[in-house]
């Protein structure tokens, strides 16, 4: 199955909104709509933004209404630091459970389910074997809040997916994502003078740059790849090892014992090391890549290129920070750009691949025909039609009543319909 | 890269990545059941490629550590301390994975870095070896830091199974474990019992071959005399021996080794050709039983050879 009407969750965070606009590129999605609770951070084109409760209560109609046949479920909240704890068991799990509800109704269009997890899945122990694979569970009940609720929302997953046998569930477990893009409580630590460490500890870390994790959703969106991946670069690098890559030193100031007392005196401090962290940085971890590399996946970057990447955009930030305007999400806007009949530019230009060109049958003779010839002809041309036309006039004769003349036709006609469906 | 293609968007079929001949290209076609086939052993052609630059492996052994350990600490102890004489080096295999199976003693037992030390000089195809260690040893500051470091790894199964099947490395395992280490002198040379039989599932499982490897003088290098179980608790230590130099010398003690004279005999290997012999628990057991009466059998033998203990 190609999946044609996609519904992304979590559209504002950072996966979400790049993995929208990735899709957009593709034209033969019909359509993608972008749920959340707060408004999208990136500047998206035909990507329909629907805001939602953090409960996404109201989902299974959206679904139901836009005929959506593959959830992106990117929503989850895999770092506590961003946000209360309460906030993120909401999201995590009544969140998770909604979105499933909305997947699971009786006539319901989703064939494809790909839900967006951690490797905080596995945790981190002593007695972890080096290399987690797909197939392994984790070997110690949860500790932490957070990691409570990745277990719980996958648990509800692999419940759906055993329920919905029709229905293509993926669960991808991403490693720790770094990259220039991206905030994360282990880019705020690596962003100190120099990486703090427990003292007599030099832990495993496997990171995921952001535009892996941009591509690996993308890939599983494209493809059927029911099952479980983990989702993490090539190589396990030790932190000391990351902190030269970074080109910072090391700072063993966390004790061995104690270390949670410690890193509440931190945290009154301004240095936020959540609890899922700490055993992280206690034990590491790593996972087995393999299984995505064997459905096809390419990495684009090793653990060390991200950790370079990320040291690159760390240099570099403090010099970038005032240059680039960040984007904002302003509702009206949006809608006129997408709906709004007096928008004429770029949007035309986009429908011209889907439109049967100038290049097509008649016009051959169309140099030939007079003005007046073309306006008697203009009525009986579908709007994406005009588009294509107006583009061929404007490139060739530009004679201007012609190209007035389908302006006013393009503006009239019904924008909605040469949007959603292209093709048609 | 294929990247540039990818973002113009023009491309039905996905063209980010190119198709392995695992995939289909229909995607209809790619069933989970073949994905699941792939775990067995083919994937063994995804494993990382090595990245030169790096100076750790993905296991965490350091290139500078271990070297350094190797041409100071190591090399003193092996050429002139233990005197170390190695004999059967070539029943290692030089290329693919092998499960080296070893009599354990010692505080701080210097029989596993002895053994690698052995590897590095004799062998005609030297290979880094992996020691696996206790679980333990990842918690505890310090060690956990170093051992990796030194070719360490964590005796955990899935890791045994990764070194010896995906990356066909050599593994040290001591099945004695633990008991081993906290025998004490008057039991010198009297294997504990091996395990469970874990180390011989891991070999049948991966189709690696067992070399039993003999250690003599490891023993009277570090006699244990008691076990401090008080200390024990006061430091959350794995075991605290009381030895001729530790624990009143401190720390460092832990490395005072008496300059006993080293003899390391490696016995013919095990093959196990076929495949799903670990799952015959019966099997597993006897051919355990059988490592272990070998390396009994061949540990008599060389203390009874042995005339001084520190001249050989």
């Amino acid at each position: 199955m190609r999946s044609k009407r996609i519904l992304i969750t979590g559209l504002s965070t950072y996966w979400g909104g790049r993995l929208a606009k990735a899709l957009e590129a593709d034209p033969s999605i019909e359509a993608i709509v972008g749920v959340d609770n707060e408004e999208p951070s990136v500047e998206l084109e035909r990507t329909e933004y629907v805001k939602v409760g953090t409960q996404h209560a109201l989902l299974r109609r959206v679904v139901e209404a836009a005929e959506i046949d593959t959830v992106v479920d990117t929503r989850l909240v895999v770092d506590s630091v961003t946000t209360s704890s309460r906030k993120a068991h909401e999201n995590n799990v009544i969140g998770t459970m909604n979105v499933l509800a909305a997947c699971a109704g009786a006539g319901t269009n989703v064939r494809k389910l790909i839900f967006r997890s951690s490797t905080h899945f596995y945790g981190s122990e002593q007695d972890d074997p080096a290399f987690f694979h797909e197939g392994m569970g984790r070997p110690h009940p949860p500790q932490t809040p957070i990691e409570k609720d990745i277990l719980e929302a996958e648990a509800s997953v692999a419940e759906f997916a055993d329920k919905m046998p029709d229905t293509d569930v993926t669960i991808l477990r991403f490693a720790n994502v770094v990259g220039p893009g991206v905030r994360t409580s282990h880019t705020a630590l690596f962003s100190l003078p120099a990486v703090p460490m427990i003292l007599g500890f030099d832990p495993r870390y496997q990171f995921v740059h952001e535009d892996d994790v941009v591509h690996a959703l993308e890939h599983v969106v494209q493809r059927e790849l029911p099952g479980v991946f983990n989702v993490a670069a090539d190589g396990v690098l030790a932190l000391s090892e990351v902190a030269g890559l970074l080109g910072k030193s090391y700072a063993p100031v966390l004790p061995p014992w104690g270390t949670g007392l410690a890193a509440s005196v931190m945290r009154r401090l301004g240095l936020n090391i959540p609890p899922e962290m700490l055993s992280q940085m206690r034990f590491g971890r790593g996972v087995d890549n393999r299984r995505l590399k064997a459905a096809g996946f390419e990495y684009g970057y090793t653990s060390r290129e991200a950790a370079l990447a990320l040291g690159e955009h760390l240099r570099l930030h403090p010099l970038l920070r005032t240059s680039a305007e960040p984007y904002r999400y302003e509702r009206e806007v949006e809608e006129f750009l997408r709906w709004s009949p007096n928008v004429r530019s770029a949007r035309v230009k986009d429908q011209a691949p889907g439109a049967p060109g100038p290049a097509s049958g008649p016009v051959e003779r169309y140099e030939d025909l007079g003005a007046e010839e073309i306006l008697s002809l203009l009525g009986s041309l579908e709007p994406a039609d005009l588009g294509a036309l107006r583009e061929h006039e404007a490139a060739h004769s530009a004679r201007a009543p012609v190209l007035r003349a389908i302006d006013s036709l393009l503006a009239r006609s019904p924008a909605r319909a040469s949007e959603t469906a292209p093709r048609t | 890269m294929g990247r540039a293609s990818w973002q113009t968007g023009l491309i039905a079929e996905p063209a980010r990545t190119t198709l392995s001949q695992h995939e289909q290209p229909r995607p209809e076609s790619l069933p989970a059941a073949e994905l699941e086939a792939l775990r067995g052993g083919d994937l063994r052609d995804l494993l990382p490629a090595v990245e030169t630059e790096r100076r750790l492996t993905d296991w965490g052994r350091s290139e500078r550590v271990d070297g350094l350990m190797d041409r100071t600490l190591v090399e003193f102890l092996y050429r002139y301390w233990f005197r170390a004489e190695v004999e059967g080096i070539e029943n290692v295999p030089a290329a693919g994975g092998a499960l080296l199976v070893s009599n354990h003693s010692g505080a701080l037992p210097p029989d596993a870095s002895m053994i690698g030390k052995a590897l590095r000089e004799e062998h005609t195809h030297p290979r880094p070896l992996n020691i696996t260690v206790e679980h333990f040893f990842k918690g505890y500051p310090g060690f956990s830091m170093l051992l990796p470091k030194i070719g360490c790894v964590a005796a955990h199964p899935a890791n045994v199974h990764r070194l010896l099947n995906d990356e066909g490395q050599l593994v040290l395992v001591f099945p004695e474990g633990r008991k081993g280490t906290e025998k004490l002198y008057k039991d010198r040379y009297r294997l504990r019992r091996f395990g469970r039989g874990g180390f011989v599932e891991a070999a049948m499982r991966a189709r690696a071959p067992i070399v039993p490897v003999c250690v003599v003088g490891a023993e009277e290098a570090m006699p244990v005399f008691a076990q401090l179980n008080l200390l024990k608790r006061m430091t959350g230590l794995l075991y605290t021996p009381l030895t001729p130099t530790f624990p009143h010398l401190g720390l460092l003690g832990m490395l005072g080794y008496l300059p006993a004279k080293f003899k390391l005999r490696f016995l013919e290997p095990i093959h196990f050709e076929e495949e799903g012999m670990h799952e015959d628990k019966g099997l597993v057991q006897s051919t355990a039983h059988d490592v272990r009466a070998r390396i009994q059998e061949n540990l008599f033998e060389m203390v009874g050879e042995r005339r001084s203990v520190w001249f050989g």
